[in-house]
Formats: structure tokens, sequence, C-alpha cells
């Protein structure tokens, strides 16, 4: 008896008959669907394939085996082209060397953004130059965790949401640091106990931050022991993993909450909130799925904010 | 974009393909709505039509109706908060920009600057909003009860033909004409230095909103153009996906 199973791809859209396939074995995964299509159609690489069973489903994940799936002997999918991609390293590394560039051009003052007698000026305040220092070590820190750091899950993500985060995060970058970088740049009223607090603030949730993301990296790792929820270490940065399911985020908006009041911008409180509410949503999504996967998730955590949100 | 031909049409093809069943208190609410906006911008329209007539000008007209106005349009806002609560199916954001766009041009372009009420454009778009809110508010009402007479569908699905493009030129040339005296008050503006190192210039900002036009009226016109041919003609248009 043959057992082995017929795949057919069709248009999503036209519902055209893009290829058929003979042959496939009942082990094969969607992955490999995916290969056999793009030796077909050398244009659309495996990345930027969606499969569904059907038009207007939810696509299908690399792994899944085509046996375990609700089809007969012939499998119907159907296919859609979600556009150039790119991987997620190249992603954040775009993200993050703009604004580290783009505020170190603000902070030299290069000619053509503030009047003619300011260029390659710098700022007689001392914060200006600490902003700086910050606003460069969380963008170089950011980085540095790109490359080193982080594992990444999915492969990819579309070109047009690329370029829209890009824009997003650089003309954010360029807008705040226009502020803080200008001749006519008003100190925080608070003066120096002000500024000397936020730094403070900021370099704990930096180091925060960072020992969160090791801490995801070495859970993620580790796939010896099975999956597992990230859980509080000797590192007392961890320790908000008792209070909150994604303490990263939470550390990170305690970085861009020390860098308003250091710098007493309006346009970084505004980031700072955007990112927040980004951040926000992000957690809550991870912590709904953390609960859903593992029964024993300790029930005192929230999302983001220890014992409010 | 200040038209608000775009939502509904989500609606539709929802009620073709599913009956949902909707409570009798939120039909009640939405006809009540429809009613009383239709029944407002009428209001509106005979206002402004009895001015005309017996003063033979428009020069104050909008001074006479502006009351009124900012009321309905402001109102409008309400219809955010259907589709988010999800009485009415269409997107929150879509449905918020409209509402966003009408209210910005009332309060913070018409009413705030004095000296652009009298213009020509002003009263254009003001015709063409009227024109298009007594259509689509009679549609949704009809709709509601149940009884939609063709025409008001036909209304619905091709005046925007016309009034849309109509009205872009309108609001445009109304922040046009408000640029002069918008620079010269320095009005809504923040200038450097301040305690909280923000500088915003509204002379600037109605350059973007104008500029901003460009990439909008075209979307959303050539997606209305599509939903009329679905719904008057049946015809299946493949749209190009994001």
């Amino acid at each position: 008896m043959d057992l082995h199973l017929k795949v057919e791809v069709l248009d999503a859209k036209t519902r055209e008959q893009l290829c058929f396939l003979d042959k496939v074995e009942p082990h094969s995964t969607i992955g490999d669907i995916k290969s056999l299509f793009y030796k077909l159609y050398p244009r659309w690489y495996p990345a930027r394939q969606s499969l569904t069973l059907d038009p207007k489903g939810k696509f299908l994940r690399d792994e899944e085996i085509l046996q375990s799936l609700p089809v007969g002997t012939t499998a119907t999918m159907y296919f859609k082209d979600l556009g150039p991609q790119l991987g997620w390293t190249t992603v954040f590394f775009a993200e993050n060397i703009g604004p580290l560039l783009i505020y170190l051009l603000f902070y030299f003052r290069v000619p053509y953004i503030y009047s003619d007698r300011c260029a390659f000026t710098s700022s007689p305040h001392k914060v200006v130059t600490m902003a700086c220092v910050c606003h460069t070590f969380h963008y170089l820190k950011r980085l540095i965790e790109t490359i080193f750091v982080h594992r990444f899950s999915h492969g990819s993500m579309p070109l047009r949401t690329i370029v829209k985060n890009c824009l997003y995060y650089w003309g954010f970058s360029a807008w705040l640091a226009y502020y803080i970088n200008h001749p006519l740049y008003t100190p925080p009223s608070y003066g120096e106990v002000q500024v000397h607090y936020a730094m403070v603030i900021f370099a704990i949730c930096e180091m925060g931050n960072f020992s969160i993301h090791l801490s995801l990296s070495h859970l993620r790792g580790d796939r010896s022991r099975g999956r597992r929820f990230p859980a509080p270490s000797k590192n007392p940065f961890t320790w908000l993993f008792f209070f909150v399911s994604c303490p990263n985020h939470t550390y990170e908006v305690g970085t861009w909450v020390s860098f308003s009041i250091m710098t007493q911008c309006l346009p970084v409180a505004v980031f700072t909130v955007l990112g927040f509410i980004q951040m926000t949503v992000w957690a809550k999504g991870k912590h709904r799925a953390y609960v859903r996967e593992f029964k024993d998730y300790p029930a005192v955590r929230v999302a983001i904010i220890p014992l409010i949100l | 974009m200040a038209s608000s031909e775009e939502d509904g049409t989500v609606e539709e093809k929802e009620n073709n393909n599913k009956k949902r069943t909707k409570s009798a208190l939120t039909t009640a609410w939405l006809t009540f709505y429809n009613i009383a906006m239709t029944a407002g911008w009428l209001v509106l329209a005979m206002a402004m039509l009895r001015f005309y007539i017996k003063k033979g000008t428009h020069k104050g007209l909008y001074r006479s109706i502006a009351r009124t106005l900012k009321f309905f349009q402001t109102f409008a806002l309400v219809e955010v908060g259907h589709c988010a609560i999800g009485i009415v199916r269409t997107s929150v954001i879509v449905t918020g920009v409209q509402v966003c766009s009408r209210i910005f041009m009332v309060w913070f372009v018409a009413s705030s600057i004095r000296q652009i009420q009298n213009e020509e454009s002003v009263i254009l778009f003001l015709v063409v909003w009227t024109v298009t809110e007594i259509t689509r508010y009679s549609y949704y009402t009809f709709k509601l009860l149940n009884h939609l007479p063709y025409f008001v569908k036909w209304a619905r699905y091709n005046f925007f033909i016309v009034l849309y493009p109509l009205g872009v030129i309108g609001e445009l040339l109304s922040i046009y004409a408000a640029l002069p005296f918008v620079r010269r008050s320095g009005m809504y503006s923040m200038r450097l230095p301040n305690k909280y190192n923000v500088s915003f210039d509204y002379y600037y900002c109605l350059i973007i909103v104008m500029l901003s036009y460009i990439p909008l009226f075209p979307q959303l016109y050539f997606h209305m153009l599509r939903q009329r041919r679905r719904v008057l003609y049946g015809e299946v248009i493949v749209e190009k996906d994001d």
C-alpha cells in the first residue's frame, strides 16, 4: 500500500494551482514542503512562504508534521507571499544602530541642525554629556546583546515592518536628541540632585535588564531539562521574577523613566509612555502564554508592574 | 481626511455572511443614535439654507451654525466607543482617525482661526460634510430598521465619488488660508527655552497635516470605490494584501 501523501499548493488569492507534489513522506514537515516549493519557485525562499490549510486560516508552523494535520491522502494548502524577510538579528541591529549614531550627530552639533555658530560646539551643562553617555551606553548594550546574548525564536520579519520600526526608533531618537543637545536646553529644575538620583536608577535598571536577558538566554540554551518558565536566581536583579513575568520590560521602562527625569525633556517622556504601552502589550501576551503553558505558574506574578499590571 | 464614508462596510460583509444577533438594547441605542445624528445634520442643513436665503451671502454663516456643528461633530466620538465595545463591526483606529480629523478641522482650524470663517472653502467642506453625513446616518438608520430603500444605498455609495474630493479640496484650501494667520499670531505654539525642553510650531504642524492628505486620500478613495463595486454590483475584488 502506498503510504505516501500528495500535496497540492494553491495560491490563496487566485486559487490557481502553483504546484503538485507527488510521493511525499507522511512524516515530512511543513519546512520540508517549503523547501520543495522553493525549488520550484526560487524567488520565494521558505521564510517568505505562508502555507495554510484554509485560505483565511493561520499559517502552519515549519515544525508541523504532515501526518498530524487534518488532511486526507491529498493535502491542499494555500500559499501566500509574505514579502521580503530579514532575520531577527539584522532587524535588531538596524533598529538600534540608528538611534546610537543619530544621537551622537546631535550631541556633536553637526552643521545644519542648529544655527551655524553652534556647529561643533558643546553644551556647557554637565547633564547633557551625562545624557549622551547614558543614551549611547544603552544602545551599545543592546547591540552587544543582539550579537552575543539574545537567542531569537522566529526566523524573520517582513521588510515593511522593519522600515516602519526603524522610522519609529530613529525618528524618536532624533526628536529627543534635538532638544537635549539644543543650545537653548534648560537643565532640570532640581539640579544635580535630580540628575544624580536619575543616573543611579538608570544604572540599576540597565544592570537589571542585562541580568534578565542573560537569564532568559540561559533558559533557552538549556533544552536538556525540557521547557521551563523563567525563575529568580542568585542574582538579586532576577528577584523581580518573583513578581513579574517580564522583568526585562519592567527594567526597560525604569531606564526610560529615569532618563526622562534626568533630562527633564518632554519628548523623552512621550517616548517613555509609548514604549510603556507597547511593552505592556508584549508583557501581557507573554504572561498569558506562560500561564497557559505551565500549570504550576506562580499565581502572585503579574505581567509587568509588580502587584499592579 | 474627513469623509466618514469608510466605515460600516465591514459591518455589511459580516451581516451578509452570518446573521449577527444583537441585543434589543443595542439595536435600540444604535437606531436612536443614528436617527439623532441624521436629525442633527438636517438641522444644520436647514440652518445653513435659511441663513443663505435670508442674508444672500455666506459671510457670517459659519458663526451662526458653529455651536450646533461643534455639538454634533464632537458627539460623533461616541462612534469610536461603539467600535471599541464591538456593537459596530469596524476598526476602532479607522473610525478614530476619521472622527479626530473632523474634530481637528472644526475645533482647531475653523472655530479657532476666525479670519478664515468667511472663506468659500469653509462653506464648501461644510456643505459636503452635511450631505455626506445625512446620507450616511440615514443609511445606517434604515439598515437598522431593516427597511433600506435602494436610493439611500445608491446615494451612500455614489455621492462620495464627487463629494469626497470636493470635501478634501475645501479642507485643504481652508487650512492653506489659515496659515498666514497662524504664523503671525503664533497660536498653539511653544518656543525654546522652556522648562520641559520641547517646542511646537502649529504652523509646521498644519503643513504636515496638509501633506498627510497625499498618501491618505487615494487609499481611502479607492477603498470606497472597491466597496461600491462590491455592494452595488456584487463584484468580488481581490484586494492587495499588506
